[in-house]
């Protein structure tokens, strides 16, 4: 009995020499299994945000529409309105507690970055919105009302504050969800607005040569 | 018995009506448009909760998104037209069941390509084991004949 005992141990040892070769490389499956598990996982935790959608407008026309505005009810809007410059178009409510967190950075860029902003008053009631703006001051050009969240869905937008940097022709570049601080501008937006004006001087110059 | 007949008829009905949310009204002209929109609210994912149809969600989103699509069946708009609109603003994320393209490829195949992978896997790993059965050498064979022989 010891004897067969003595024999199995010999021969499987001798097998796993045998397979060797050095390292045993079926060892290393489940290591290789476990690094491409946390690399997954490292990716998948570490996207900014679960909401984040990627924005089906990019390099799009702003979507058209024809709507009043805020301030002056009788005034009708259109797309044609927030064309000829590179601009920001802010959507807005007065039930959004971010919009409040962003508007002082978005007073300051009307002041000091000389770029237009344009609001979309989104989904709200006219009235709060425009004690709202009296309240807390308005960074915009004007306001569109978008009392059905009709603009808002051609947008692609669900919720608010969300900003759209638009290039000169009314292209929509570039998609912010969620409030504009400084920090938003200086490092993501910004960077695209400088590199539109850039665009947009060239193109005019080149036009004029 | 009977009671827990009832109980076991009441919660039935109980999750049934919770599983819609939407309480919105809506008139329709035919069996058939009413149909068509519930299939679709049904189908469609609302973008801002991330895990329910617009049909089951209270978000301002999805009251916003079935008003739409309650427009566009009245319009006459079939179901791939009205995919497509919600596509071209909202992406492959509205649909719950997405288009076959290049970008949802892994979607769909990855699990077959998994499921080939570990079928494979089982294959080689039987195969290995009968050879190691079979792989009987002349010392092997021999000392085997002495054993059987004892």
């Amino acid at each position: 009995m010891s004897d067969a005992n003595h024999d199995v141990r010999t021969d499987s040892s001798d097998r796993s020499v045998a397979t060797n070769g050095g390292v045993n490389k079926s060892l290393l499956i489940p290591l290789a299994v476990f690094v491409g598990l946390v690399m997954i996982l490292a990716v998948g935790f570490n996207l900014e945000d679960p909401h984040f959608l990627p924005s089906e407008l990019i390099d799009q026309q702003f979507p058209e529409f024809s709507l009043n505005e805020l301030n002056a009810p009788q005034r009708i809007v259109t797309h044609k309105d927030i064309k000829g410059q590179v601009a920001l178009v802010n959507v807005w409510a007065t039930w959004c507690p971010n919009c409040l967190i962003e508007h002082p950075e978005l007073m300051r860029i009307s002041r000091e970055e000389g770029l237009p902003l344009y609001g979309i008053n989104y989904n709200d009631e006219s009235v709060k919105a425009r004690q709202w703006l009296v309240r807390h001051n308005n960074p915009f050009q004007f306001n569109i009302v978008d009392d059905q969240g009709k603009l808002g869905i051609d947008l692609g937008v669900y919720g608010a504050p969300e900003t759209f940097v638009l290039d000169a022709n009314g292209v929509i570049q570039y998609r912010h969800v969620g409030p504009v601080t400084r920090r938003v501008w200086e490092e993501t937006l910004r960077p695209v607005v400088d590199l539109l004006l850039s665009q947009a001087s060239q193109s005019s110059t080149v036009m004029e040569g | 018995m009977k009671y827990i007949a009832v109980i076991f008829l009441l919660l039935a009905l109980g999750t049934s009506g919770a599983a819609s949310a939407a309480i919105d009204a809506y008139p329709f002209p035919s069996d058939e448009q009413r149909n068509q929109y519930n299939g679709l609210i049904a189908e469609l994912r609302c973008p801002q909760c991330l895990n329910t149809n617009i049909a089951g969600s209270d978000a301002m989103i999805a009251r916003d998104l079935r008003r739409e699509v309650h427009r566009l069946v009245l319009d006459g708009q079939s179901d791939t037209e009205i995919r497509e609109f919600m596509l071209a603003r909202y992406g492959d994320f509205i649909l719950y069941k997405p288009q076959l393209k290049a970008g949802t490829i892994v979607l769909w195949f990855g699990p077959l390509v998994f499921l080939l992978i570990a079928l494979g896997v089982i294959y080689r790993m039987v195969r290995r084991r009968r050879s190691q059965v079979a792989v009987l050498n002349d010392d092997d064979q021999a000392r085997l004949q002495r054993m059987l022989s004892k």
